[in-house]
């Protein structure tokens, strides 16, 4: 007999039983559908966070004032200290100094309220210098950027990221415009091209605007911080650069202030890299925790397909031994019952990524969340759940294929 | 397939039996006690012979009947099946030799509530391997030949008890085996039924077909051209004590 009767007979198997293979099916079915779906999430998770730490600039790296190394003595806490200054940012620009070191933009930053008219809106403000729109890998969607003469004169211009731009001018055009902060009026000269970014707050790359870092110091943020910068972002030439330039601001900057020993260093640089591998660690970390326990979902559906298989070989026993009485071997009998367990498992797991495929395409728009379905892992769950119907096939199989035929053939 | 035989011509005494016993014994162990089925049975049965093997309940037909088809291995004694030594074969060598050789009829019929009549009856010839255009014209002739040409279609259920015994007559005969085992083919049957099933087995005997047929009924065995009696694990030759003692 070969294997496509035996498949044949065993397709014949599971439509004769209709409503326990549907029930079977139905425990895989929940299960790969579970796994498909939860490892989905967190894989669209990740990609959601990756893809908003890419869109602040790749090869970048982040000096903020500030140490995070804990030694004995008292210290001012990370980015808290005012230890950064314009200083540092042209002794990195130096070609010289720092050859692997492409671009440095200043920044300081902080939350206002910005007025327009009628309107106002809570926003992040930043002051920076042309560099900015290099270094974070921006582009302007009107108007234009602020350039040195900005910088140089104080001048009272401002760019808007998009979302900024809608809440403060929700119809006009905003090129020209005033924008009030803090009592000072600023003209509008360019808005910045949308991200696409989708989260709130202060991670939202569209809420913000930019202005000169001299007109920020001087006229707006003031204080006692005037001089000093919230963070400086250096890009490195390329991706491999990027430990070299890392060294390079390293050395400069303890260099520059004055620290002979690292451990001491008044500033913290970190990588854009190494954020990004913590952040998606955290994800993968919940992907195997909820695709773990959609895995034992799935175990419990293939422990429901042997349960289903046992009770089907008891059931079935005066057939077996008719089979076994015209003819059918061990191995035959046997092939049977794996070729029904296998594909009950098959068809759990195909309607099971069928549920999955539809869950991603309208889930998200109930819990928030992006769902990214992978084809590998989908194959990779059809691939389990057929064998799962083959692991949890093989015992009631080999019962099946080892009942004596005259036992067989005597129950009633 | 290979162990077809040619039945045109009805036992000749030269042919060589088809089936050979010899001092076939069969004991059942439960726990300490053990159990004699069979004590010593020799018998030999030429092709083409029609034999009934009465006995009462308890006698060990129904031993006897499992050894003969191959079902069950003889504690000791050997048993030669168209000259082929089965006793000591392993359990997937018996069941080539239970698809090849034998054919089985049992009372209960035992047919697939989910298969139709043909599918049925094709079900030996899938386990021997013929391709399936060949097994459903052989299927169709086998129900022709008991009758139910015009059933070949219709599943168990949609048939009546003889109409069923007769598929299972022709899911006996399909593979042409060398041997046709009944099993009191007619214990499950009204009179009637009984009778054409009866009278189908004389015709497979006419057509040169060897039958075993196992019954306790005396006019059940009389149709028969030999009787063998078996009582407490011994079978006899024309047993007319049995036979007398019944009626």
């Amino acid at each position: 007999m070969s294997w496509w009767e035996t498949l044949r007979t065993g397709l014949g198997g599971v439509r004769t039983h209709r409503l326990r293979s549907a029930l079977t099916v139905l425990g895989i079915l929940i299960g790969i559908a579970a796994v498909i779906l939860t490892v989905g999430l967190g894989e669209g998770a990740q990609a959601q966070v990756s893809s908003e730490i890419t869109a602040l600039g790749t090869n970048l790296l982040t000096i903020s004032p500030g140490s995070s190394t804990s030694t004995a003595g008292i210290r001012g806490g990370f980015g808290t200290a005012s230890t950064l200054t314009m200083a540092d940012v042209s002794a990195l620009s130096s070609r010289t100094v720092a050859p692997d070191i492409r671009a440095v933009a200043p920044i300081t930053s902080a939350a206002e309220s910005l007025t327009a008219g009628s309107s106002n809106w809570t926003t992040t403000v930043q002051g920076s210098t042309p560099t900015w729109l290099t270094v974070r890998g921006r582009s302007l969607a009107q108007g234009r950027f602020i350039d040195n003469q900005d910088v140089t004169d104080h001048g009272a211009v401002a760019v808007l990221g998009a979302t900024t731009a809608s809440e403060l001018f929700s119809r006009s055009d905003p090129l020209g415009q005033s924008v009030t902060v803090g009592g000072v009026p600023l003209t509008v000269i360019g808005v910045l091209t949308s991200t696409g970014s989708s989260s709130s707050g202060s991670t939202n790359q569209d809420d913000l605007m930019v202005i000169p870092i001299t007109t920020g110091a001087e006229r707006i943020f003031g204080g006692t911080s005037r001089n000093s910068l919230s963070s400086i972002i250096v890009q490195a030439r390329s991706g491999p650069d990027l430990t070299a330039a890392y060294q390079e601001a390293d050395h400069e900057l303890l260099a520059l202030h004055g620290i002979t020993q690292a451990a001491n260093a008044d500033f913290t640089i970190t990588s854009s890299q190494s954020l990004l591998s913590t952040a998606t660690s955290v994800d993968r970390t919940l992907t195997i925790l909820l695709g773990g326990v959609a895995g034992i979902s799935l175990l419990v559906g293939g422990i429901g397909v042997m349960n289903i298989m046992l009770v089907s070989v008891t059931e079935r026993i005066r057939e077996i031994g008719l089979r076994k009485a015209l003819g059918a071997t061990p191995r035959l009998i046997r092939r049977q019952f794996l070729v029904e367990a296998s594909v009950l498992g098959l068809i759990g797991g195909a309607l099971g990524a069928l549920l999955g495929i539809i869950g991603a395409k309208f889930l998200p728009g109930v819990v928030g969340n992006p769902i990214t379905i992978s084809g590998p892992a989908t194959a990779l769950a059809l691939l389990v759940a057929l064998c799962i119907g083959v692991v949890f096939g093989v015992y009631p199989a080999s019962r099946a294929a080892h009942l004596a035929p005259i036992d067989a053939l005597r129950s009633e | 397939m290979s162990g077809r035989r040619d039945h045109d011509s009805p036992a000749e005494p030269a042919q060589a039996p088809v089936i050979e016993l010899e001092g076939v014994t069969k004991v059942y162990r439960t726990g300490a006690i053990a159990v004699a089925a069979l004590r010593g049975v020799s018998l030999s049965i030429a092709p083409g012979e029609y034999v009934a093997v009465v006995g009462p309940s308890g006698s060990g037909k129904s031993t006897l009947m499992h050894i003969l088809g191959c079902l069950d291995t003889p504690t000791s004694g050997t048993y030669r099946l168209a000259g082929e030594q089965v006793s000591a074969m392993s359990e997937g060598a018996l069941a080539e030799v239970r698809n090849r050789r034998i054919g089985f009829v049992f009372q209960q019929f035992n047919l697939l509530a989910s298969l139709s009549a043909w599918q049925n009856v094709e079900l030996p010839l899938a386990y021997a391997g013929v391709h399936r255009a060949e097994r459903r014209d052989l299927a169709m002739a086998a129900l022709g030949r008991v009758g139910l040409a015009s059933r070949v279609h219709h599943r168990p259920g949609e048939l009546s008890g003889g109409q069923q015994q007769r598929v299972a007559v022709a899911r006996a005969l399909v593979t042409e085996p060398d041997l046709i085992l009944a099993d009191e083919p007619t214990g499950n049957l009204d009179s009637v039924s009984a009778g054409d099933v009866l009278s189908l087995m004389d015709e497979l005997h006419e057509a040169g077909r060897t039958l075993v047929l196992i019954t306790h009924d005396v006019g059940v065995a009389s149709a028969s051209g030999r009787v063998l009696g078996i009582h407490d694990g011994l079978v006899t030759e024309n047993d007319d004590r049995y036979l007398e003692h019944v009626r």
